[in-house]
């Protein structure tokens, strides 16, 4: 058994490789983070419009079940039967008037209550279920749950506070500010990240790296360094908001909330990928949003998505990209955003680098847990205007770990 | 004589999706938009969204020139590790003629290597094309690759 861990230093601007090695401390995110005082991204409404329709996902380690009830109400559940434990439901979306799990035909409501149980009276008057069993105390594991702008949230703790308390007013202003109609999705994609998920975790909130990794942006003038935007957090340092925007216009250019084209000069023999139609009310290019634990929220150009982060083991990761128009876009706009996708995603032009660099570090961690690595850029847990070359967000991640972890 | 028999044409079809597939293979990538017609379509899409009609791809060029500019990143701005793939190609049917051109569907395996060797199945799926002739060449109008897995592991820099 080895000694309990134990933070090196007071303050976020180093952690221990073991974070990103250590077996235990990954059971113990699972108790302490995942199924502690965090809301989770699980899915959107508009996946589940109708009555009756449902779909899986997970938080951290744990299966969930996603519904829309009768009554239309989005429910959360454990993915898990309560009598054997068997998944309920093991296709990844559909319909159904109710759960029922195959292995035993055990039925269960869209809100997770028990409602039948298969030879309940035995057979001919003998076997069948014990007299005395409670089937109310035998539902689904049910989660709180909260929708925001079509966004659907659960936790596990009953502690967690209100979403838009959760992530503060800035934050929820942000996201205010990108899902501004109701959603349509796009398409999905999945990426395997060979690293631990806080590897990914960090990278989000690290503006610092983001010109210097992503070759693209350089060679072809997406991002120049002479564009604005800046550095957001939340009070606790838990979420983030990293942002770049173009040189002002003139303001009646923006007021008018009129869809433009910006064409600009690229060294692509195409930019049909690089164009950009305002449609935000501002000039914001790139804005990429946490939500602690495991959610982005991104606005690169007009791709737009949410990002969903599954541990899958203590060196492996699952992301979930749920790729977003709006349910009004004309089909001139919905191209757009189809060629601007080129650039994020498991094959993003601006965004693959992110699926290998993980990896990159998890090889090198191995040998040396209690080796460390460093985040000296920038000062404390503090917001950052004009600047993006800090590790603020990245000490804020740290800061939100260890506040869950106890350490 | 229908398509069906025409085994000149059948033979030529199977030759430019073989040297679609080595160009990739032996790293000859800055030749790949060369056999596409200038307005030609290539898109990398899952068999997921292709089954839910969501129209996200991974890959979506919409004329040569993305692919063109796809293949300049690679070499010049994208950061990955090293790696060659291998395309296994088989059961290549032509569907049927449309227009001045054919529509021919085929299935595919890439084996992906990693310069220090290790080796994963890393997609498998079918080729669905659109194929014209173009003074005297075939040429892909359009050929979607749907992959069978939602997941991609790692990356997907090196078209498919
Ligand atoms: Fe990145």
């Amino acid at each position: 058994m080895s000694a309990p861990f134990a933070w090196p230093g007071e303050d976020v601007s180093r952690a221990p490789y073991r974070v990103y090695t250590d077996a235990e401390l990954y059971a113990r995110e699972q108790q302490l983070i995942f199924r502690g005082p965090t809301w989770n991204f699980v899915g959107l409404e508009a996946e589940i419009p109708n009555p009756g329709d449902f779909k899986t996902t997970f938080i951290g380690d744990a299966p969930v079940i996603v519904t829309r009830d009768a009554h239309g109400v989005t429910n959360a559940m454990v993915n898990r039967c309560a009598h054997k434990g068997s998944l309920v439901c093991y296709r990844q979306r559909g319909n159904a008037p109710e759960l029922t799990c195959v292995y035993h035909n055990w039925t269960y409501d869209l809100a997770g209550a028990l409602t039948g149980v298969a030879f309940r009276r035995g057979v001919g008057g003998k076997g069948g279920l014990r007299a005395d069993f409670d089937m109310k105390a035998h539902g689904l594991q049910r989660l709180r749950v909260e929708t925001y702008r079509g966004l659907i949230f659960a936790t596990f703790a009953d502690v967690t506070p209100d979403f838009a308390d959760y992530i503060g007013a800035e934050l929820i202003a942000s996201i205010d500010r990108v899902l501004i109609k109701p959603l349509k999705v796009l398409g999905y994609h999945s990426q395997i990240l060979p690293n631990n998920w806080k590897l990914y975790a960090e990278n989000n909130k690290d503006s610092y790296h983001a010109s210097l990794l992503h070759m693209f942006h350089n060679t072809f003038g997406v991002v120049r360094p002479t564009m604005g935007g800046g550095v957001k957090l939340s009070e606790n340092g838990w979420h983030h908001l990293s942002y770049t925007q173009r040189e002002a216009l003139a303001d009646d250019h923006i007021a008018t909330e009129k869809v433009r084209s910006m064409q600009e000069t690229y060294k692509l023999r195409d930019a049909g990928m690089m164009q950009h139609q305002l449609e935000l009310g501002d000039l914001v290019t790139n804005s990429i949003q946490t939500v602690f634990p495991s959610l982005v929220v991104q606005q690169i150009l007009n791709a737009l998505a949410v990002r969903q982060l599954i541990p899958k083991g203590v060196d492996r990761s699952e992301l979930i990209w749920t790729v977003l128009g709006f349910e009004d876009d004309p089909p001139d706009l919905q191209e757009l955003r189809l060629k601007v996708n080129n650039l994020v995603g498991p094959a993003g032009l601006i965004s693959m680098e992110d699926g290998c660099v993980g990896g990159w570090v998890q090889r090198a961690a191995k040998a040396d847990p209690d080796a460390q690595s460093i985040m000296p850029m920038g000062v404390g847990v503090e917001p950052s205007a004009g600047s993006r070359v800090t590790e603020a967000a990245v000490r804020g991640f740290w800061q939100g770990w260890r506040a869950c972890m106890g350490v | 004589m229908g398509f069906e028999d025409d085994l000149s044409l059948r033979s030529e079809i199977d030759n430019l999706c073989a040297q679609y597939a080595h160009l990739i293979d032996d790293d000859w990538l800055e030749e790949l938009p060369g056999l596409f017609t200038r307005d030609g379509i290539y898109r990398v899409q899952t068999r997921e969204n292709h089954d839910l009609k969501l129209p996200l791809s991974l890959i979506y060029c919409n004329g040569a020139d993305m692919l063109a500019d796809r293949i300049t990143a690679l070499r010049t701005a994208n950061i990955y590790e090293p790696h060659v793939y291998c395309h296994m190609l088989s059961a290549l049917r032509i569907l049927g003629g449309e227009g001045a051109g054919w529509r021919v569907r085929s299935n595919f395996v890439v084996v992906r290597t990693m310069a220090e060797g290790s080796q994963s199945l890393f997609a498998s799926g079918r080729y669905f094309d659109r194929i014209v002739r173009v003074e005297g060449a075939l040429k892909f109008q359009e050929r979607i690759a749907i992959v069978d897995s939602r997941q991609i592991d790692t990356l997907l820099v090196i078209p498919l």
